[in-house]
């Protein structure tokens, strides 16, 4: 590679010239790019010229060169939405004015139903009710069979539709539990916590709990009945059943009894359409504990 | 002498201001620094005064050259590496076990404060550490000349200290611009804008006095660092504080504008800061290490102007899919596509430079990191304009994979070339002939690398992964997964990424004995280097 002509030096090792010039001991060889480096180079910068005719690219005066594809990520996407929409037009439609509690005869609309349903609540309640509807401390578990506003098709749609005890919506549930520490002597709690965990089976203080009864059919029974099954017209829990929403422990039944809870669930309507409300009802009612529901 | 008044006349206004500036503080991170400020400036006030009409000494070696501040920075520059690989390691076992987001510690110590925390530390104290020293050690070598600015360095090296400490209490504090590695409030900002013109000044003013004729290629690729990171620096940061008396400060550019200015300054931090300043380092130790000549002059002009103009238009590739037009997302690619040859003649230029010293490579630990490396900075020099594909950033954006793509490029190419730099640097700064520990360099080696794997195999699984796992649709189109979902399953991944961040800190802590034990004094016959062990 060296001219026997230029008086330049040559590295002993690899027979290649240099440079000339030295910093600190290191020289630089003169050794020419590599080939397959500059044609990559090359291709790269075709490629370029290629891509930034074909595509939106280069900034004029009021708008940018839309490239002869015509492509834009927005129209894309626009493309993408339509397509999944014209696909499920159809049965969105008829899933808008189905009556749920028949629609498990249709086998086809109904499977339609519970995916979207699947979907719409992977990406809307999954964030309180958690991934798998098993619910959190505060909100409910959509899995067991008990229900504070009622379990059947019907009822589920309208809670999701209108939600619970928000501003949003005047059809919202609404039912407030008045706060008892405000109300009741202070020794009066810890017998109605004991009172109240006897009602569940869970283990108590019998003789605090015996002297609880009466305290608890004056301020308790009103709403959560005088045998504690609850009331779903006002959304008062069942208290017998073990199932608790915010914890059954004696501190979190004196927090409830003395400060009272306030859950709040958004209305859907109108954020998710009447198909995807239909949907999500019959997804929910299909987890597990869906209730019969009523004849016609 | 009176430069010594005038400096005692500025030292007492800062210390005052400072007292002001607590007192009057909106919020606790100001009200923290003034506090800071006002206790150093006060202390440099009583040091100024008591070495005033003492004699000044010179700062200059036996060997003339000005070595005391990289000294400085070999220490500093080890200190914040452990510091920030200590706070990474941390996160990644944050992410992966939740609870150590330990309620006693909030909202100081939680993932979202102790992440640019994490950042910043091995980005700018770890990484501009070694960029300063070593910028400095070899700007004096290649133009056999002493640094310029006499004390100057001494201000460019502590108050560059003094901006790392600033920004990350700052973090913790709450004080934070939330731009991605500018997190720092805008007082901090304005320090490190001084900084950076000293240190500009300093290098401009070497080179200018340079005993050389020609400029050696590291020094082009130092300048366009110290340069490029400055204009990036203030124009990423043109922010107006609420108060002078408070650390908010609000941006100029708003809405697609400053993601756009973001981005631009994001991704040449990765360009300027984390690879044309690394090729410099990388264009003086390795034919140093290797002592061979560098393998081509010309194709280093050729990736360096090329390196530098193409890197600075390739931002808008973060922002693909985003209210960013299409046609900026279209030249960012493209640029970026074109890039991967400019990239990769730094690594071919590295790597070809061992021509007729590979058998190196089995007696030298320090030749193995340097080539390990140079093959790091390839493969995530490939990586990146393939992620920048349009295509595949539909798959690849907001995932972990995007995480693995830049520690495969900055524990790799960054951290290796730093540790290589340090065990070059230490026994010739403190005068020993070589380093404590040969077999200990070793283990360091094989603990980081095997680190770098498990991280960067752990992000591209887990990032894929979760990539695929959000597309995913059944056949009637609808969504099968919940975010909540792909997290869960990410977990066992994000546990191995956790070991491979406690073996790449192990490997950096035995690095930390060896130096110790070298500058200590006292050396261990082991193998000589460059010497094989037959």
């Amino acid at each position: 590679m060296s001219d026997p002509k230029d008086n330049k030096p040559v590295d002993d090792v690899t027979g290649v010239e240099t440079t000339g010039h030295t910093w600190d001991g290191i020289e630089e060889l003169n050794n020419p790019l590599p080939r397959w480096w500059l044609w990559c180079f090359y291709l790269t910068i075709i490629w370029g010229i290629g891509y930034v005719i074909a595509y939106p690219a280069w900034p004029m005066i009021s708008k940018a060169t839309p490239g002869l594809l015509g492509y834009s990520t927005r129209g894309e996407v626009a493309r993408d939405i339509d397509t999944f929409r014209e696909a499920s037009a159809a049965n969105d439609a008829a899933l808008a004015t189905s009556d749920l509690a028949t629609l498990s005869q249709n086998e086809d609309l109904y499977r339609y139903a519970v995916s979207s349903g699947a979907a719409v609540f992977r990406n809307n309640c999954s964030q309180c009710h958690g991934s798998g509807a098993a619910g959190a401390k505060g909100y409910p578990n959509l899995l067991d069979d008990d229900w504070l506003w009622g379990g059947n098709h019907e009822q589920i749609a309208y809670t999701v539709r209108h939600g619970i005890r928000n501003d949003a919506d005047d059809d919202a549930h609404y039912s407030e539990m008045p706060a008892f520490g405000e109300i009741l002597e202070e020794g009066d709690i810890p017998v109605l916590v004991e009172y109240v965990r006897g009602l569940a089976g869970e283990e108590h203080d019998a003789t605090l709990a015996a002297s609880g009864e009466e305290l608890y059919i004056d301020n308790c029974s009103a709403c959560h009945g005088e045998n504690g099954m609850g009331d779903r017209d006002q959304g008062a829990p069942n208290l017998t059943d073990a199932i608790w929403l915010y914890g059954g422990d004696r501190d979190s039944l004196t927090e409830t009894i003395t400060y009272s809870r306030f859950g709040v669930m958004p209305p859907w309507s109108p954020r998710l359409s009447e198909a995807q409300i239909q949907a999500v009802a019959t997804y929910v009612h299909q987890l597990g504990g869906g209730e019969v529901d009523p004849a016609n | 002498m009176t430069s010594n008044y005038l400096k005692l006349i500025v030292l007492a206004g800062v210390t005052l201001f400072a007292a002001l500036a607590a007192s009057w503080g909106r919020d606790l991170a100001y009200q923290v620094h003034a506090v800071l400020i006002m206790v150093i400036a006060a202390g440099m006030f009583i040091w100024v005064l008591r070495n005033t009409d003492e004699p000044v000494r010179a700062g200059v070696d036996d060997n003339g050259y000005m070595d005391d501040v990289i000294r400085a920075g070999v220490i500093a520059t080890t200190f914040w590496g452990i510091v920030g690989f200590l706070a990474g390691t941390f996160i990644a076992f944050q992410l992966a076990f939740p609870a150590l987001n330990f309620d006693w510690a909030q909202p100081y110590f939680n993932f979202g404060r102790l992440r640019p925390l994490h950042t910043s530390a091995v980005i700018f104290a770890f990484g501009g550490n070694a960029l300063i020293m070593s910028s400095f050690y070899i700007v004096q070598r290649t133009c056999g000349t002493r640094l310029w600015g006499g004390n100057l360095r001494w201000f460019v090296f502590w108050g560059y200290q003094l901006f790392i400490v600033l920004a990350a209490t700052g973090y913790v504090l709450g004080a934070t611009q939330s731009r991605e590695y500018a997190e720092p409030e805008w007082y901090i900002d304005i320090w490190l804008t001084i900084i950076w013109v000293s240190y500009l000044a300093i290098y401009m003013g070497t080179l200018i006095k340079r005993q050389e004729k020609h400029i050696y290629v590291a020094n082009w690729f130092f300048l366009a660092f110290i340069v490029t990171v400055a204009m990036l620096h203030i124009v990423n940061n043109l922010h107006v504080p609420v108060s002078i008396w408070g650390s908010k400060s609000v941006q100029v550019f708003s809405g697609v504008q400053d993601a756009m200015t973001q981005w631009w300054y994001g991704h040449n931090a990765v360009g300027f800061f984390l690879t044309a300043g690394f090729l410099g380092m990388m264009y003086y130790f390795v034919p140093k290490q290797a002592e061979r000549p560098v393998f081509s002059y010309k194709l280093s002009i050729i990736h360096f102007w090329a390196l530098i103009f193409l890197y600075i238009w390739a931002g808008p590739h973060h922002l693909h899919y985003t209210a960013l037009p299409d046609w900026a997302a279209t030249l960012g690619m493209v640029f970026s596509i074109i890039l991967w040859m400019p990239s990769w003649g730094g690594m071919i230029n590295g790597l070809m430079t061992l021509n007729g010293a590979w058998d190196k490579l089995r007696t030298d630990p320090i030749i193995r990191m340097m080539v390990i490396s140079l093959a790091f900075y390839g493969m995530s020099t490939f990586e990146g304009p393939m992620m920048s594909i349009r295509a595949v950033n539909s798959l690849s954006h907001y995932t972990d994979w995007t995480i693995g793509h830049v520690h495969s490029g900055v524990l790799g190419w960054n951290g290796m070339i730093t540790f290589a730099a340090l065990y070059f640097l230490t026994p010739k700064l403190w005068g020993r002939a070589q380093m404590y520990s040969m077999s200990a360099i070793n283990w360091h080696f094989w603990l980081a690398t095997i680190g770098i794997v498990l991280y960067a195999a752990s992000m591209w699984v887990t990032g894929i992964m979760e990539g695929l796992m959000w597309r995913e649709v059944d056949s009637q189109g609808f969504l099968v997964n919940s975010f909540a979902d792909t997290v869960a399953a990410k977990f066992p991944m994000y546990v191995v990424r956790g070991l491979g961040g406690v073996m790449y800190l192990a490997g950096a802590m035995i690095m930390v004995w060896n130096l110790w034990m070298t500058i200590r004094g006292g050396s261990k016959v082991t193998a000589p280097v460059g010497v094989p062990a037959e």
